[in-house]
């Protein structure tokens, strides 16, 4: 019962991005997954994109409303890193790999296609705001990824006052939504 | 300008920041203006995204920063020696297919390999290695015909006639042969012939005069030496009346002739000699006496021209001496050696015959 408090309580600070949390989770998992990333002809740096990409899928998972987690922590980790670990061993060499592992796994594959639909997503945005160019991207994150408002951001970019940024925002977020919106129309 | 701050307006409308009073302001014109609610819709969509990625890059930044500082603090560990599994296990598996896949390369290659050499390779031209084999057919032909030709060929010089003529046989394996001494008498060459026709040449090793014995060696390379001989030399004298028989060459053919023991002593009472009533011819001599055991007891040496019949043998006895003597000459022949056990006793006359004919040789001297 309380191990399983525990875990309810990590996962609701997983979602707040709380860093303990991530921390923890991360002590208690990493390892299995690197040893099964190693023993299936895998990197230090492979068993570490997979399980990053594993605790964002968990993120995810854990930010819907009606999100109930049926089993371990661990064993959604340990299926999930071992469904991708698959998957990209499958695109690198084109042999179909059977992974072995001695854990239980649980099905996650609705999960990742979920998972993945979101990672193209975020490409698609990552992508729209490379190709913005200075001070454009810095600026749009300044104001709505870490949500500085205008009168801080005007003094950190030098501009004359918070108006005047504005419009420079204004013009900016203008080319960023045409970069975005023509990318993700046919990302539909 | 206007569109900054219509913009400005509905950030503030979906961030929540406007009054009660603008914000039903706002609402009413989003009803009435479908431009403004689209730009609404389509804005809280965008703000949307930017949020989830803003979330998502962040909780990548603290996964990484996470990830720092657990191998700081060494709670992971990214250090591959952590895995169970040993370094030649893991290299194994890593390189497992590659390494089958170069073995069916190289199984390939080496298949294609032989083909292609099986292919390029001048393919054998039957008909000529069929006529290379019938010309080595023909040479073997000619050859056999050539050397059956050349044995044909007489080793007595065909210039010179034989001089004497006599009888001869084995005394031991390796082709010593006993005959006469009249028989190659001031000669040095003799050559012998067996009863199939064959003939070798034969060296006069000693001869003894007195005993009228001599002793012949086979240097013939045709000559192959025989396993054993199957009569032996009896010792001690023979009997008055004795059944002999004498086998020899009085002619180009092995000739058989049987009488009886007459007297224990030779032409003018010699001792080492007997006298025997047995028909012979001059090419007899140096035949073998021989008993009815097969043992012998004498070599057929002389005739007496005045009376028919009357012939001398010289005893074993003096063969025995004769050899001592040769022997004590020569120490090379030191191994010669006399048969001493008959395997013709108890076996009838013409069995006895068939065994011996093979040891009995015509001795031509010249």
């Amino acid at each position: 019962m309380k191990a399983e408090y525990n875990e309810q309580l990590l996962l609701k600070g997983l979602a707040n991005n709380d860093s303990k949390a991530i921390e923890t989770i991360y002590k208690e998992n990493f390892n299995v997954v690197l040893a099964l990333i190693i023993n299936n002809n895998g990197t230090a740096d492979d068993a570490r994109d997979i399980f990053q990409e594993a605790m964002i899928a968990l993120y995810e998972k854990a930010q819907t409303e009606h999100f109930v987690l049926t089993c371990k922590i661990q064993t959604y980790l340990y299926s999930v890193c071992r469904r991708l670990w698959l998957k990209k061993l499958h695109q690198n060499e084109r042999f179909l790999y059977q992974v072995e592992g001695l854990a239980e796994t649980v099905p996650v594959e609705e999960d990742l296609e979920e998972h993945e639909r979101k990672n193209a997503e975020y490409a698609i945005m990552d992508r729209a705001l490379s190709s913005l160019g200075e001070p454009c991207k810095s600026l749009l994150e300044a104001y709505y990824l870490q949500k500085k408002d205008m009168q801080q951001i005007a003094t950190e970019f030098r501009y004359t006052n918070a108006d005047n940024a504005k419009n420079q925002k204004y013009k900016c977020l203008m080319r960023l939504k045409k970069l975005f919106f023509a990318q993700f129309n046919i990302g539909e | 300008m206007d569109d900054i701050l219509l913009l400005e307006a509905i950030e503030n409308y979906l961030s929540g920041k406007m009054g009660p009073e603008e914000r039903a302001y706002f609402e009413n014109l989003r009803k009435t203006t479908p431009e403004v609610d689209q730009m609404v819709v389509e804005h809280s969509m965008f703000l949307q995204q930017m949020d989830t990625y803003a979330a998502h890059r962040n909780l990548r930044h603290s996964l990484h920063e996470a990830h720092n500082r657990l191998v700081h603090t060494g709670e992971i560990t990214e250090d591959p020696a952590f895995s169970t599994k040993a370094k030649v296990v893991q290299l194994w598996r890593k390189y497992k297919r590659v390494t089958t896949i170069a073995a069916c390369v190289g199984g390939v290659i080496a298949l294609v390999i032989s083909v292609v050499v099986v292919m390029v390779s001048p393919a054998p031209n039957s008909a000529a290695v069929q006529a290379l084999g019938r010309k080595v057919d023909n040479l073997a032909r000619k050859t056999d015909i050539i050397n059956s030709e050349v044995k044909k060929i007489p080793k007595i010089p065909s210039s010179v006639p034989a001089t004497s003529d006599g009888s001869g046989f084995l005394v031991d394996t390796k082709g010593f042969i006993i005959t006469n001494a009249h028989v190659v008498r001031g000669l040095s060459n003799a050559v012998v012939v067996n009863k199939n026709g064959e003939e070798f040449n034969a060296k006069i090793i000693a001869s003894d005069e007195q005993l009228d014995l001599a002793l012949l060696k086979i240097v013939d390379p045709e000559f192959r030496g025989v396993s054993s001989i199957p009569y032996s030399f009896k010792r001690t004298s023979a009997d008055l009346g004795e059944q002999i028989y004498t086998l020899g060459y009085p002619r180009n053919t092995i000739v058989y002739n049987e009488g009886y023991l007459s007297a224990r002593t030779g032409y003018d009472g010699d001792t080492l000699s007997y006298q025997m009533s047995v028909p012979a011819n001059p090419g007899n001599s140096g035949g073998p006496v021989l008993n009815r055991n097969g043992e012998i007891i004498g070599i057929l040496s002389t005739r007496q021209t005045q009376a028919v019949g009357v012939v001398f043998a010289v005893k074993t006895r003096a063969l025995h001496r004769f050899i001592q003597e040769v022997k004590l000459a020569d120490t090379t022949l030191a191994r010669l050696k006399l048969p001493v056990s008959s395997s013709l006793r108890g076996k009838e006359r013409t069995q006895q015959i068939k065994q011996l004919e093979d040891y009995v040789y015509q001795v031509k001297a010249f």
